[in-house]
């Protein structure tokens, strides 16, 4: 074998190797190009657009999951939050407090652990369990589609959110913490990734509110 | 083997870090004043100080408490002698007792966070202390008096 025979055996066979390795590279660059271009996933590729039936039919979705007890049982009109499948009012009658955090010796983590327990009747764990302040109530329980709208889109009654603000929220630790309920509580009515979709679909489809009835 | 600092001493205890407080305190380490009462964070029996917090020691994992400072009804005080407990003695709030200790360390945190509550703050401190005795209204004395006690030093 002479040399340049030689040479094309030890140069053929990593130039094939690069070049599957290069189509391989632009199968995942190409892939990931995709999953950008993914509304629900993307920041700078989120279109904002102007279609009142699709963003209020979408409001409506939403709706029907902040209503349900494991959104709802924590923003309750009055200062004591609700509990249980059939929202009643909190055993023991824990205070929102100031900072929604509970007061003296009725803090919310007093109870609820970072993490959910094993077994029926233990109170659900968060690290960040709590409700929302006293000088930003955020109440949901009793509110119609149309004032709930409202009262999420506008910053004064929002806790000061922009509307990129709003669709990051959708990932909150505790907004997540709805789905992960702890045993014998009833999941609200969508999933946490159907409930994202019809989020964003309302937020940037001009985030109306449903009609005032 | 977890590291525990319980009333200003360092224990080493050999349990499982899932196992809740209440038994590490009681079984393992002695320290039986703190009770068992619901297992589910609905009576206040078990009710001690994490960090100054008044947790129920029976949904705590000992895990959360590594690190931490914990304080049990036996290390309140050096003497038996927090305004809480002369007041207690004075009033004589105890039936059978039971659940004393855990509202005694549910007042101790409404004490430090308040000087001076009314029944309305007392209410809602101890909402969540139960006591089948019904020493309610003796509790809520003996709060006030510790008070008292604590402001006059």
């Amino acid at each position: 074998m002479n040399i340049r025979s030689q040479m094309r055996r030890v140069y053929f066979f990593p130039i094939k190797t690069i070049i599957v390795l290069v189509f391989v590279l632009s199968v995942i660059v190409l892939m990931s190009f995709g999953f950008k271009n993914d509304p629900f996933n993307s920041k700078s590729e989120r279109k904002f657009t102007k279609d009142s039936v699709q963003s209020v039919k979408a409001f409506m979705d939403v709706y029907k999951v902040l209503m349900s007890p494991r959104c709802m049982n924590c923003h309750p009109a009055g200062d004591v939050p609700l509990q249980g499948d059939d929202s009643h009012i909190h055993s023991m009658l824990p205070q929102r407090g100031k900072d929604g955090k509970g007061i003296y010796a009725m803090k919310c983590s007093n109870c609820h652990q970072p993490t959910n327990l094993d077994g029926l009747n233990k109170p659900p764990g968060n690290p960040n369990w709590h409700l929302p302040p006293a000088n930003m109530k955020m109440v949901f329980e009793g509110r119609t589609p149309a004032q709930l709208a409202k009262q999420i889109i506008d910053p004064k009654t929002n806790g000061n959110k922009t509307l990129e603000q709003l669709i990051e929220h959708a990932d909150d630790g505790l907004v997540l913490a709805g789905w992960n309920m702890g045993e014998g509580r009833v999941a609200p009515p969508l999933s946490h990734e159907e409930f994202k979709k019809a989020w964003i679909t309302w937020i940037t489809k001009g985030a109306y509110a449903p009609a005032a009835k | 083997m977890i590291t525990l600092n319980i009333n200003k001493k360092t224990y080493n205890v050999d349990v499982d870090p899932e196992t809740p407080l209440l038994w590490v305190l009681r079984d393992v380490i002695n320290l039986v004043g703190t009770k068992y009462g619901c297992g589910v964070a609905q009576c206040g029996a078990c009710v001690v100080h994490l960090n100054g917090e008044a947790v129920r020691s029976c949904v705590t994992k000992v895990s959360r408490a590594v690190g931490q400072k914990v304080v049990t009804i036996e290390g309140l005080s050096e003497n038996n002698d927090h305004p809480l407990q002369k007041a207690w003695l004075e009033v004589d709030v105890a039936q059978c007792g039971y659940c004393q200790s855990g509202q005694i360390m549910s007042a101790a945190v409404l004490l430090r966070e308040n000087k001076n509550p009314t029944d309305k703050d007392i209410d809602a401190a101890m909402a969540g202390n139960l006591c089948r005795c019904g020493t309610y209204l003796r509790i809520r004395d003996a709060i006030k008096l510790a008070a008292d006690i604590q402001r006059k030093g």
